[in-house]
């Protein structure tokens, strides 16, 4: 399969018993997972779990051991696969934000399109601009992001992602660095997106806001998937020992 | 003026005999002086400039994935760092001198080497200081946290666009101040050339005071207050840098 017959109807991201190791610590141990373009899910579980190390795993900044991992059609750790190519269509968004300490929160928006695919700057700045807003950062364009807090940066954080125009994105526990008082504000962007349709796949710790705005919630832990399904089912139905004891503590 | 200027030495001379200042009331002198300060501030210039090069080149060799490349810039970095920085200048100009080709001179009959000692001063000079440098950039590009490499990496940069876009400007500012210290002394080392006779200032001065040793004291008075001021200018700019590369609210 390859992005000339990947149509819609197949899933987007397509992951199949995935194994991914450091050194002798197997932290994946077949998870399989598919996505459908527009949807939403949330992956959950206990800290080690290997949340993070599978959703790196989708954008190659981790590579695996075997198992495949497809994106459109596209096999991600095929040597020959055009990283660039897979970067646009996967945008990542981090728990610390990441931006370019020296760079405004404008200039860390256009930075990548203008770089990794040549668009024109003017075009790219319009484009940045309505993200700006979109995100609700009107005003803060030309602030760096040791001037903003920790909320609003990691609006910026998102709204860079956007910036290069993807078909999926990726959201690390976004909110686990942020003061209870401005996840709100980062959720309500999280929430705007899904709603526009956008791809995502979320590892969080935010019940609530998972159980709202999920069409599939996984359960992780200590590297297989433990239970999936829908958010109501899996919040109130949940089968599994390991889901009812991690549900009972974290709600 | 100048001329009440020049009368005024020629006086301080006759009536303090060590004290003669003959650079400021013999013409001749006076050039030799205006030469070697020329000479002087060229080669600081050359050698700062190409040690930064090979200083910013030499650390993103360091983190390449390939091994050769990094041993390269190791053993370049032990032989350049553990030994005397004269010693180098004498064997890039006597033993590897002898190598280079020769190209007919400006009268047509004699032949000249290709790389005069100018040249090889400026060679040798910015491969000591930039074995430095290679240092202070690399302890400055450990400083940058991955996770901001990764984001651009994420963002779909290549290595080098992730280099030159994010790591080189955030380490940048973080060794200034050691990069600072580097190149003053890139500037006074550069007297070093002397041994080979490039016609720098301390060249020039030792020639005025082998001729008049009266001359002596002033020379030498000379020689400090000279170099006070071009290792000052440096650090004068390099401050008004730092400052012009400060980003508001990110370090200290
Ligand atoms: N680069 C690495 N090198 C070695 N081990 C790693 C690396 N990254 C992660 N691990 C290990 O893999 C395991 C899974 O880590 P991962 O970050 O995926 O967990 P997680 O589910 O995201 O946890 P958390 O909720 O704390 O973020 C952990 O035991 C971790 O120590
Ligand atoms: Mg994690």
């Amino acid at each position: 399969m390859n992005t000339e017959n990947w149509t819609p109807d197949q899933p987007i991201v397509s992951i199949k018993e995935v194994h991914k190791s450091f050194g002798d610590l197997e932290v994946l141990k077949g998870v399989s997972l598919d996505i459908m373009k527009g949807e939403v899910i949330c992956i959950i579980g206990p800290s080690g779990s290997g949340k993070s190390t599978l959703i790196r795993c989708v954008n190659a900044l981790n590579d695996i051991q075997s198992g495949s991992i497809q994106v459109e059609g596209q096999e991600v750790h095929d040597p020959r696969l055009d990283k660039l190519a897979l970067r646009q269509k996967v945008g990542m968004v981090f728990q610390q934000y990441n931006l370019f300490p020296h760079k405004t929160a404008l200039e860390n928006i256009m930075m990548a399109p203008v770089l990794v695919l040549k668009e024109d700057k003017d075009e790219v700045e319009k484009r940045a601009r309505a993200l700006i807003a979109k995100v609700r950062l009107e005003g803060k364009e030309s602030s760096y992001p040791g001037e903003l807090s920790g909320g609003q940066q990691q609006r910026v954080a998102i709204a860079r992602s956007l910036a290069m125009q993807p078909d999926v994105m990726l959201f690390d526990e976004v909110t686990a660095a942020l003061d209870p008082e401005t996840v709100k504000e980062v959720l309500v962007t999280i929430k705007d997106l899904a709603q526009e349709g956008m791809t995502c796949i979320l590892v969080t710790h935010e019940m609530g806001f998972a159980r709202e705005i999920a069409d599939h919630i996984y359960f992780t832990d200590r590297g297989v998937i433990v239970e999936h399904g829908p958010p109501d089912t899996f919040f109130d139905k949940a089968q599994d020992p390991r889901t009812k004891e991690f549900l009972s503590q974290i709600l | 003026m100048l001329e009440a200027f020049a009368e005024f030495f020629r006086q301080v001379a006759e009536e303090y005999p060590r004290w003669n200042f003959i650079f400021f009331h013999d013409e001749r002198q006076f050039w030799r002086v205006v030469s070697g300060f020329q000479y002087t501030v060229v080669l600081s210039i050359a050698c700062v400039f190409f040690s930064v090069i090979i200083g910013v080149v030499g650390a993103w060799m360091q983190g390449s994935p390939l091994k050769w490349a990094r041993r390269l810039v190791q053993g370049y970095i032990q032989f350049f760092r553990n030994t005397p920085p004269f010693v180098q200048l004498l064997f890039f100009y006597f033993a590897l001198g002898q190598f280079t080709p020769t190209i007919t001179g400006p009268d047509g009959w004699t032949e000249v080497p290709l790389i005069s000692n100018v040249g090889w001063a400026i060679i040798s000079l910015s491969f000591f200081a930039g074995a430095f440098n290679v240092e202070i950039f690399r302890a400055g590009i450990e400083a940058v946290p991955e996770s901001t490499t990764e984001a651009a990496t994420s963002l779909g940069f290549s290595r080098l666009q992730t280099y030159k876009e994010v790591v080189l400007p955030l380490s940048f500012r973080v060794c200034l101040p050691a990069l600072n210290n580097n190149l003053v002394n890139l500037v006074k080392t550069t007297t070093q050339a002397v041994g080979i006779a490039v016609p720098e200032l301390l060249y020039e001065c030792l020639g005025i005071w082998n001729d008049y040793p009266s001359a002596l004291y002033p020379t030498m008075v000379f020689l400090f207050v000279s170099f006070i001021l071009l290792v000052g200018i440096l650090v004068f700019g390099m401050h008004r840098w730092e400052k012009a590369m400060k980003i508001p609210g990110y370090g200290g």
